[in-house]
């Protein structure tokens, strides 16, 4: 972890590159924050439901409600933001607009604000993000120890994140400009980090490594990468060596000796050992491409995590084991 | 099918083993009617690889082609010569022209392509008022559906231009499948909208006499919007808005004769698919949405399939020998962890399951009592094992889409152990896609 680490993360946001596991992650995280007993609301903002998806339940209301158990009691809240009633109840907010409210929602002002201007849709997502960070009851007791978001991909997300130091600037000053301001603070806060998970695949490293250099040079806090769906190992380094140097009569043996038939040429056993060989051969070459992945990623000099591939895909019982890898392998700062 | 999934002994897991027309991928990049392929497909399928992979087979089979990438991987960009993002077609070398063809290809620039739409349909006065305008700048590389509206008007762009007889148009990465569809549309019904004329020319609203009750909403709505916008913010959105208003009758035009192009007999939409459960969802939505809109739809490419050269050794088989070859001949006696039904090894002794679980492979790699070409012929069948797992799964998923769409022709394109960078790379996922066909005509 960073050494200026003193204040825990109370904000994270999960990106990546498309299908990486964003969603999978971030609701994993979470599970992972809520085991170590911390009030934890996790935060969908791009309006499709993936949340529902993976805790396997239905659509969620724009409303914070307790989506999942972790192991020793905490709770994880959800909230899937719809970012046209945000808008209402952020003007709402700010400027008691019952009926003028509805009124701009008549004239598709509302539309035109979340759909077709995804800046002020970014303001208001970002918004309500940090809300749920600063949010305190009566008593004066934090509402969330930390908040998780499902957020943008990679290439979107600091543009997103950024939004409001652009909307600041072209409101120069005024409510939406101090609004604006005040989230800005909360985002690059060390209270905040954002994570990126990513496949070791060209592409996913390649995105990952970019929108890391954008999120530093934008002056965002990177918090961890993710390595997610590792695939296992399956033979070493020797291993991959003797198959490389095809040693077919000494492998046709022992497969024989296992009890797949002959090695003579032509028996059974003698028959595999060339498909057998070959896909060796593929595996080795992902393996070395995975190592060259991992190279890049470890130049980025950031906390990794990884999470395995889980071959049937990922159901509840899968989203906990997941949750309780990273656990173990300290993302949620338990440990400090 | 095309390629080497379609094992024999996967009888035990497939019954009736589901199979869809083929999807005859040279016969549709030779016939001259072929005018413009779309790659569509959720993200990170393989739209990209297959958009290039068919530029390059259908130029070495004699088609003059361009091809539109969006976000191309940097090393596969770099192998078509596609190093600085200039929005223009660039010819493609090391392609084999021999047989007459030629491949130029191209990366979108979102923005780049929005100024030129501008530029295009505003007087220069106008034009200049407008990409100056701060709201645009900030908007233009950010409207919801931008690069999907780009990649459209590209192509209307390239069509018009009339130098290529075959368009091959790679779709970006939509968070909804049809997103390229929709937002022309969606662009269109916001320039026409009511917000927009109102903030655009209140004084017409006005005018008659049925208007006075939104008039008075009116005063008050533009009240409400600069006390919330900042009446600076609100100025600039309607100098923009009032700029982009002499054109959006050509945004609308343009948007209507793409979508018309689309739907024209010389189009083929071929849905780009992994076999994983999520992304063959996605496929199915689009073969729906495509005939919706009656839009033609050529077939699925089903890429990143993985085969096996030894079908007949089952995961199971596999695994139980895989163990009986990890089991240390001294320790036998004392209980093995051979599932007895590959009890055919002759090295296999009567064992009980001591409830422990198998080895993994690092820790029977360190046990040395293991002869090194036993431990050897265990990994492979592992990786066997492991393979035969995965061939099932992605059959089983892939069945699941043919039982629902049994009229879809499909192709299978074998994973390729790395990933696709060059043009030997495109070349032999375009000879995948033909159905293991070398590339000559
Ligand atoms: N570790 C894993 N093992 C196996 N499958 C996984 C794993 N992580 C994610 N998946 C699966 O991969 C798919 C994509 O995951 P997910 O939806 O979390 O990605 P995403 O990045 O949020 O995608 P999108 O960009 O579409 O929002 C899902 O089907 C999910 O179940
Ligand atoms: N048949 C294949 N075998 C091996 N690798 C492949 C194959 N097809 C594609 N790839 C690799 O998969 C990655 C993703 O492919 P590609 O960029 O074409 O997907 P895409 O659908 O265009 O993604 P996006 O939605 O992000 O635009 C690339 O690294 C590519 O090299
Ligand atoms: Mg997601
Ligand atoms: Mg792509």
């Amino acid at each position: 972890m960073s050494p200026q680490q003193s204040t825990p993360t109370r904000l994270h946001i999960v990106t990546g590159k498309g299908g990486t596991g964003k969603t999978t992650v971030a609701a994993a995280l979470a599970l992972a924050l809520a085991a170590e007993g911390r009030r934890t609301l996790l935060i969908e903002v791009e309006g499709r439901q993936g949340i529902a998806q993976v805790f396997e339940t239905g659509a969620l209301p724009y409303e914070e409600r307790k989506i999942a158990v972790a192991p020793g009691g905490g709770e994880v809240r959800a909230l899937a933001i719809d970012p046209e009633l945000a808008l209402l109840d952020y003007l709402d907010m700010f400027y008691k607009l019952g009926r003028a409210g509805r009124a701009l929602k008549k004239l598709g002002a509302i539309d035109f604000a979340t759909t077709v201007a995804p800046g002020l849709r970014d303001v208001l997502l970002t918004g309500k993000a940090c809300e749920a960070v600063r949010r305190k009851d009566n008593a004066g007791w934090r509402a969330y120890d930390a908040v998780v978001m499902d957020a943008p991909p990679t290439g979107r997300i600091t543009r997103f994140l950024n939004v409001n130091d652009e909307v600041a600037g072209l409101a120069r000053i005024g409510p939406i400009y101090n609004q604006a301001q005040a989230v800005m603070r909360v985002l690059k806060s060390t209270e905040t980090a954002v994570h990126l998970v990513t496949l070791l695949e060209e592409m996913p490293v390649q995105e990952t490594v970019d929108g890391v250099a954008e999120l530093r040079a934008a002056g965002l806090p990177v918090g961890a990468v993710v390595v997610n769906m590792l695939r296992p190992v399956l033979l070493d380094d020797a291993d991959l060596e003797s198959a490389a140097n095809g040693r077919r009569t000494a492998v046709a043996k022992a497969l024989s000796q296992a009890g797949l038939g002959g090695a003579r040429k032509g028996g059974q056993a003698e028959r595999l050992v060339d498909p057998l060989l070959a896909q060796a051969h593929e595996h080795a070459q992902r393996v070395l491409l995975e190592r060259r992945e991992r190279a890049e990623i470890a130049t980025l000099g950031l906390p990794t995590y990884e999470l395995e591939l889980r071959g049937e895909g990922v159901d509840l019982g899968g989203l906990y084991r997941l949750a309780d890898s990273l656990r173990k392998q300290g993302m949620t700062g338990g440990e400090s | 099918m095309g390629t080497s999934a379609g094992g024999t002994d996967m009888s035990l897991e497939n019954p009736g083993d589901l199979e869809s027309p083929v999807l005859a991928i040279d016969p549709l990049l030779d016939d001259p009617k072929t005018r413009i392929i779309v790659c569509c497909g959720s993200g990170g399928v393989g739209k990209t690889t297959t958009a290039a992979a068919l530029g390059v087979r259908a130029a070495e089979r004699g088609r003059k082609c361009v091809v539109l990438t969006i976000d191309p991987a940097r090393r596969l960009a770099q192998s078509m010569g596609l190093s600085e993002l200039d929005n223009t077609p660039r010819p493609v070398t090391d392609i084999d022209e021999s047989a007459g063809g030629t491949l130029h290809a191209m990366m979108l620039d979102m923005k780049r392509t929005f100024d030129e739409v501008v530029l295009q349909h505003a007087d220069p006065e106008r034009a200049r008022a407008i990409l100056d305008n701060p709201f645009y700048q900030s908007l233009s590389a950010g409207f919801a559906g931008t690069q999907e509206y780009m990649a459209m008007e590209k192509l209307g762009q390239l069509r018009a231009l009339d130098a290529w007889n075959l368009i091959i148009v790679d779709t970006p990465p939509s968070r909804s499948a049809l997103d390229f569809l929709d937002a022309p549309q969606r662009l269109g019904s916001f320039l026409d909208g009511k917000f927009i004329k109102l903030l655009m020319a209140p004084a017409k609203v006005g005018g008659r006499a049925g208007m006075k009750f939104l008039n008075v909403g009116m005063s008050m709505m533009t009240g409400v919007l600069s006390k919330v916008m900042g009446a600076h913010l609100l100025g600039d959105v309607q100098t923009f808005i009032a700029a982009m208003d002499t054109m959006f009758g050509g945004f609308r035009k343009r948007a209507d004769a793409t979508y018309k192009l689309l739907q024209a007999p010389g189009t083929a939409f071929l849905v780009v698919a992994a076999p994983e459960r999520d992304a063959l969802r996605e496929a199915a939505y689009f073969v729906e949405r495509l005939a919706a809109e009656r839009m033609p739809l050529a077939g699925l490419v089903l890429n990143r399939v993985h085969g096996s050269g030894a079908p007949q050794l089952t995961a199971e088989r596999a695994l139980a020998a895989a163990q009986a070859l990890e089991e240390p001949r001294e320790n036998l006696v004392d209980g093995g962890i051979v599932d007895r039904e590959a009890g055919k090894a002759d090295s296999v002794a009567d064992g009980t399951d001591d409830g422990t679980d198998p080895k993994t492979p690092a820790e029977a790699a360190d046990d040395m009592t293991i002869p090194p070409e036993q431990r050897l012929a265990a990994g492979l069948l592992r990786l066997h094992a492991e393979r035969m797992r995965v061939v099932a799964r992605e059959r089983r998923t892939r069945d699941r889409f043919v039982s629902v769409h049994p009229e879809v022709p499909m192709v299978d394109v074998a994973a390729l152990p790395g990933d696709v960078h060059d043009l030997d790379g495109l070349r032999s996922i375009g000879e995948r896609l033909a159905g293991d066909h070398p590339a000559a005509a």
